[in-house]
């Protein structure tokens, strides 16, 4: 299969990229890993008239602590983000996902950027920046702005991001003693998009209780979907497997799954309910190995 | 070997839309081809360059036949642009044999019989060498993490994991690798 024409550009610097973006009026389409957007474009579910590769702008691939935030580029390769030890020790939830996306020669390819505009509801990484407050940093015509993940997924494959936006870092909240994140994923096979994912970051404070807690689901509805109630519920809570199976009550109501190939809908909340115990039991030991 | 690659010009017939022109070191020799967008970089080897040793197995990103190492990363060829290896290394299974020698990766699937049809060799021997650059000393796990993305129908990946063992071995000179 080979895609439909296009024009290629390769722009040298973001603001020549956004100027062709402007150029292209939404006909144009951002490539940065392409593991997603040439595989629509094979199957003509995508026909851009053209493709900016963002891959040739410097500077766009960092993964780095800066006052109180993480940053991470937008072209940052996957398995740079598995390999980064940064991410393992102190946003765990990031190298379980990043472990899980597709397989490790997709993952050369595929970036953070990429997972996180293309908005499939099957992409991994936009639970987890759900579940970790993540904002993302966009650059336009008119400057740059910042967006909370949570106003960011509007349905599936419709994002808050402009045609001529490019996203060029996200930004989590920096870590602190006391955290904790996971994220499990039941995929049918290696590589596969997941029946049910569920993404989790705890912040306990100083007397050991949760303070925080930030639960998203991946695959469970038309967008990954923030389950507020489920976060909400454990507010002030000791971390007791009562408390766990509570909130997976909670985003189980909040996951909106359909009946497809990977399973029934009440399958999946059957599924979602499981997973968001178990999750929430990793990230709290996690979250109390360090406190 | 590299010195085989013969190429051919076929992807510069008029009627194909826009093109560009791309330099990309394949097997250590620079090759400029003019080359439409859309060209998969598993097509510009195999058919512009006639480097067939490339196998295309799934074409949906699934099965890993047409691996390939571009800037020593193994990527699936069939989901890279060639357009986006301009400038770049890409190196290919003939490009993995020197002097006459086979390499270690390619005597450990010889010796272990590590294929059947020999379909997702290419691949899979170009994931191998890839990590083999990186872990010299893979535990089995980790063989078998790096293979995740090379489908293999025959095998059941048994003999597959002892070739790349093998060729761990041959490459370090150690007695064995991790457990």
């Amino acid at each position: 299969m080979i895609p439909p024409k296009f024009d290629y550009y390769a722009p040298g610097t973001l603001d020549e990229a956004i100027g062709l973006l402007e150029r292209h009026q939404g006909e144009a389409k951002v490539l940065a890993g392409g593991q997603s957007l040439l595989p629509l474009m094979k199957l003509r579910l995508a026909e851009p008239k053209a493709l900016i590769d963002i891959n040739r702008i410097p500077k766009l691939a960092y993964i780095r602590e800066e006052g109180e935030q993480l940053r991470i580029g937008a072209a940052t390769k996957i398995n740079a983000l598995n390999d980064s030890e940064v991410i393992r020790t102190h946003y765990p939830l990031f190298s379980d996902a990043g472990m899980h996306i597709a397989d490790p020669l997709v993952r050369n390819m595929g970036t953070v950027g990429g997972n996180v505009c293309h908005g499939d509801p099957g992409n991994d990484l936009p639970a987890c920046m759900l579940a970790s407050g993540a904002s993302f940093v966009v650059r336009g015509p008119s400057g740059e702005r910042a967006l909370a993940a949570k106003e960011f997924y509007r349905d599936t494959f419709v994002t808050a991001l402009e045609p001529s936006e490019i996203l060029t870092e996200v930004r989590l909240p920096k870590y602190r003693a006391g955290d904790g994140g996971a994220y499990l994923k039941m995929e049918r096979k290696v590589g596969d998009f997941a029946i049910a994912a569920v993404a989790a970051r705890l912040r306990s404070d100083a007397k050991g209780t949760i303070a925080e807690a930030g639960i998203a689901l991946t695959n469970a509805g038309p967008t990954a979907i923030l389950a507020v109630k489920a976060g909400e519920r454990l507010a002030n809570r000791a971390g007791t497997d009562a408390d766990f199976l509570d909130s997976g009550r909670l985003a189980a109501e909040a996951a909106q799954p359909t009946s497809d190939l990977r399973g029934p809908a009440e399958f999946k909340k059957a599924v979602i309910q499981t997973l968001t115990q178990r999750t929430l039991q990793r990230a709290w030991e996690r979250a109390k190995g360090r406190s | 070997m590299a010195s085989t690659a013969i190429p051919r010009l076929t992807a510069t017939a008029p009627s194909s839309g826009p093109i560009q022109q791309v330099t990309v070191t394949v097997n250590d020799v620079p090759f400029t081809m003019q080359v439409e967008p859309r060209t998969l970089l598993v097509h510009f080897l195999r058919d512009s360059l006639g480097l067939t040793g490339t196998h295309i197995g799934c074409d949906t990103t699934h099965c890993g036949a047409c691996t390939v190492l571009v800037d020593d990363t193994p990527v699936k060829s069939c989901t890279v642009l060639a357009v986006q290896a301009n400038g770049r290394k890409v190196r290919t299974v003939e490009g993995l044999e020197a002097n006459g020698k086979l390499h270690p990766v390619q005597e450990g699937f010889t010796v272990e019989h590590g294929l059947q049809c020999g379909f997702c060799t290419p691949g899979m021997m170009m994931t191998s060498v890839a990590l083999l650059a990186r872990n010299p000393n893979p535990s089995e796990e980790e063989i078998r993490r790096a293979i995740s993305g090379n489908l293999c129908r025959c095998t059941g990946y048994m003999n597959i994991v002892k070739a790349i063992q093998h060729a761990a071995q041959a490459q370090s000179g150690a007695s064995g690798g991790k457990p």
